[in-house]
């Protein structure tokens, strides 16, 4: 009696894992972070990462120096679960309010889940001078060295856009936001038919305008985040879920 | 520092304007729409790069796709050095032609990135610093 009860079971969860895989299991959509350099691109994708992965798990380094990121990092199998993340958190918070200060789960209950390959990019740039680097207390020999693999980091970025299934092109809300290298980032993505979401980063900081970039790009849906502070995460995922699909 | 800024009754065409400070002033190429679209791709992007390598001001009537403006930045970063830091580049954004099926290019200025800074840059107008020294 035990035995079939247990074999039951199993055979329940093979059907299940079965289903699953066969109706469910999607193609991973590959989403580029992209932008001008110091946009806060790693940082973002570090709380993507963290939020969905593993806390502690990082894909790149993000200091204030800019072109930290000189090569492009990939990581695969990212699923963004936002029914899970709300239950999880939900969770968390009546177990512990206090510990959960970045999360404001929605009333509305998204659904939505994703399975990504989370692209993060060099930023891109139009010039770069290894004088800049010096100016941060780099050598000039490093950072002439930083300045040569920046170049070499712009092109592979470049490159990738022939893989790329989605962009979020990250702009620093204190700063205009209409620079050339965004309208041409943004012009590329429009003539490949490439959906793109702008998010408009760092909207902790206290001199940033995040309307001057919905203003500047009235045609693209713009989330206002704080990458580093987790502020209006879940907006930007939801959003993500909805256009990258 | 010179501060230049496109007048409504610049002349159109292609030829060589110096500035008013001749000895010590920028070179700028203004090239007339007949001219770029009489070059290919990779030949408009030569062209541009080597004027601005030079120290020049290209001025482009019809200005780039954002296709070719995104090659410009990929064959500038390959040129980029000590003494060539790149480039500084702005135009008007494209306008939507006819049925919104083609984008229709306005006008592009590129120059030395040590010579030339956009200081404020909307749809219709581009201010520059553009430094003789």
């Amino acid at each position: 009696m035990e035995m079939s009860v247990r074999k039951r079971k199993r055979m329940r969860w093979a059907l299940s894992k079965l289903i699953t895989a066969l109706f469910f299991r999607k193609k991973a959509v590959k989403i580029g972070i992209y932008g001008p350099p110091n946009a806060g691109k790693t940082t973002l994708a570090n709380r993507i990462i963290h939020t969905f992965v593993d806390n502690n798990e990082d894909m790149g380094v993000a200091t204030e120096i800019p072109h930290e990121t000189r090569r492009v990092i990939k990581r695969e199998g990212v699923l963004i679960d936002l029914r899970r993340r709300i239950m999880n958190s939900n969770r968390d918070r009546n177990r512990d309010r206090d510990r959960d200060r970045d999360y404001d789960p929605r009333p509305r209950g998204s659904r939505a889940k994703l399975m990504l390959d989370v692209v993060d990019t060099p930023g891109l740039a139009t010039k770069i001078d290894f004088r800049d680097f010096m100016a941060y207390g780099l050598e000039e020999d490093e950072a002439k060295r930083r300045a040569k693999e920046a170049t070499e980091g712009v092109i592979e970025a470049i490159k990738w856009l022939d893989d790329i299934d989605g962009v979020i092109l990250l702009m620093d809300s204190t700063e205009d936001p209409y620079t050339q290298t965004n309208v041409v980032i943004i012009g590329n993505m429009e003539a490949r038919g490439i959906p793109i979401i702008i998010a408009a980063n760092k909207i902790d900081l206290p001199d940033a305008t995040p309307q001057r970039i919905k203003n500047a790009f009235p045609q693209h849906r713009v989330v206002p985040v704080s990458a580093l502070k987790g502020d209006n995460m879940e907006e930007l995922y939801e959003e993500m879920a909805k256009v990258f699909r | 520092m010179k501060k230049w800024q496109r007048s409504s009754g610049e002349e159109e065409g292609e030829g060589k304007v110096k500035g008013s400070e001749a000895s010590t002033g920028i070179e700028m190429n203004v090239v007339s729409r007949d001219k770029v679209e009489s070059m290919g791709s990779m030949e408009k992007l030569r062209f541009i790069l080597d004027g601005v390598k030079s120290g020049n001001i290209v001025v482009l009537e019809g200005g780039l796709t954002a296709e070719e403006q995104m090659k410009l930045i990929e064959l500038t970063m390959l040129e980029v050095d000590e003494s060539f830091t790149g480039i500084e580049i702005s135009g008007y954004p494209a306008k939507r032609g006819l049925l919104n099926l083609r984008r229709k290019t306005r006008l592009t200025i590129i120059g030395p990135a040590a010579k030339m800074k956009t200081i404020r840059k909307d749809k219709d107008l581009i201010s520059a610093i553009i430094s003789t020294t």
